[in-house]
């Protein structure tokens, strides 16, 4: 299974049924790919609707029902629609129980860098501050490291912050990492990885416990 | 009152380096007949504030491209690199605003506000050169209130009276850019005689709108985006 699927099935554990849940872009929309609809979650998508499903056939794909990346969506029954004003006062008022982002770097702390490389990505931030400093649970599904092979969990992050401090859970390829008391903790191993490579290719302090950790 | 009016009228009150809010998220919403109405109009040195800047070719993106635009208030143009590359030559000044803040600035001025406190990006480089605040013991940085002298917005029916009803995902900025411009102008797809909309469901009540233009038979602008369709 290629490493963002692994990562995506993984992350789709984490949703409880009956959440109000947004999935960022990359592999946070991927989870949909793995999502148990028995769950009767609600989809919320920065753009107005609460209640989106997949995205659709081209049969099926309605000239004013996108998701906030632009893709064409199908809907669940008791979906919703509303204005921007709204869609950000459910962020911001605290009724998204859990939002996937991405992540450029992550650091020991639990901050959040995603949205912009000085001088050579600067898309703009998009909904992206408000779902990592206002969603009441933040997990982080990311390769663990970038293109280049480096760790993109380090210390602390160079690159302009999304939000301080507000991962809960980092899902990678290779571990799941809860930031606990300003600290990373190593919680589950993938089955392919090893202690020693996780520790390798995470540059910032991380606790280890004493005991043997669950696979994924 | 009958607001109807045809486009080319509707658009000629809008004067050079003027300030304009567009409606729209990606294609559902973004009034497109109105701005290639203003891109045909040649008005210049605007400044337009809207969530994206639409696609490359597509929309305001369109008024950019033709050296209409000097300023861009806007959330995010990842979708457009050719007007990220206009911003990095310096050929339009853009200023970020997160999605939901940038919404509520518009919200804030069309209710009549000065502006309000919030602590969305206090941690970051978006908080700088922002007057910061502690209310409550919370800290909080003041986003002041945005304005524009026109807003174009796009609306799935109207009546002649200005009562505006939008549909799905097209609703996005259309509501709350209705109600922050001195002048709002929108185009419909359809119009229907006053009466005939359930005062329930209107989303816009008609105070709000100054002119309302029919556009007619959808051009392909409105259409589905292929690229986008990824099932």
């Amino acid at each position: 299974m290629p490493s963002r699927d692994k990562i995506a099935r993984r992350a789709e554990q984490e949703i409880i049924a009956g959440q109000v849940v947004n999935l960022g872009i990359g592999i946070p929309t991927l989870i949909l790919k793995y999502l148990n609809w028995e769950k009767r979650v609600q989809i919320h998508s920065e753009n107005g609707i609460l209640g989106m499903q997949s995205h659709c056939s081209r049969e099926t794909a309605d000239r004013n029902l996108i998701d906030a990346g632009g893709g064409y969506i199908d809907l669940v029954k008791g979906a919703s629609f509303f204005d921007s004003s709204l869609s950000f006062a459910l962020v911001r008022g605290g009724r998204l129980d859990i939002a996937f982002l991405g992540a450029l770097e992550i650091s020991a702390r639990g901050d959040l860098a995603n949205w912009m490389i000085p001088g050579k990505y600067t898309p703009g931030i998009g909904g992206g501050m408000e779902l990592a400093q206002k969603a009441r649970r933040l997990i982080i599904t990311t390769l663990h490291t970038n293109r280049k092979g480096q760790p993109k969990i380090i210390e602390s992050c160079n690159l302009p912050l999304t939000a301080k401090a507000c991962i809960d859970r980092i899902i990678t390829e290779l571990a799941v990492i809860d930031v606990v008391d300003d600290q990373l903790k190593l919680v589950e191993i993938a089955e392919e990885a090893t202690l020693e490579e996780i520790v390798e290719k995470t540059d910032a302090p991380l606790m280890i416990p004493d005991r043997n950790l669950p696979q994924f | 009152m009958n607001k109807v009016t045809n486009i080319i009228d509707a658009i000629s009150i809008i004067k050079d380096g003027q300030t304009i809010m567009v409606g729209g998220f990606g294609v559902p919403g973004t009034p497109f007949m109105l701005i290639e109405a203003l891109l045909q109009q040649g008005t210049r040195h605007l400044t337009l504030i809207k969530n994206e800047a639409n696609e490359p070719h597509l929309g305001v993106s369109k008024l950019i491209e033709a050296g209409r635009v000097d300023r861009l208030i806007t959330s995010h143009l990842g979708l457009n690199t050719t007007v990220l590359e206009l911003m990095h030559d310096k050929k339009i000044a853009v200023e970020f605003n997160p999605q939901g803040i940038l919404v509520e600035r518009i919200r804030c001025g069309g209710a009549g506000l000065i502006g309000f406190i919030s602590d969305i990006g206090i941690d970051t480089v978006l908080s700088q050169n922002k007057q910061a605040i502690t209310l409550n013991g919370q800290k909080g940085v003041v986003e002041s209130a945005l304005r524009a002298d026109v807003a174009m917005i796009h609306a799935a029916v109207g009546d002649d009276l200005g009562n505006l009803v939008y549909e799905k995902s097209a609703r996005n900025f259309n509501p709350a850019m209705a109600t922050a411009a001195d002048i709002v102008i929108a185009e419909v797809e359809s119009i229907v005689n006053t009466g005939s909309l359930d005062p329930d469901t209107i989303h816009t009540p008609s105070a709000f709108v100054d002119r309302v233009v029919e556009i007619g038979k959808l051009q392909d602008e409105y259409g589905i985006l292929e690229h986008h369709v990824f099932a």
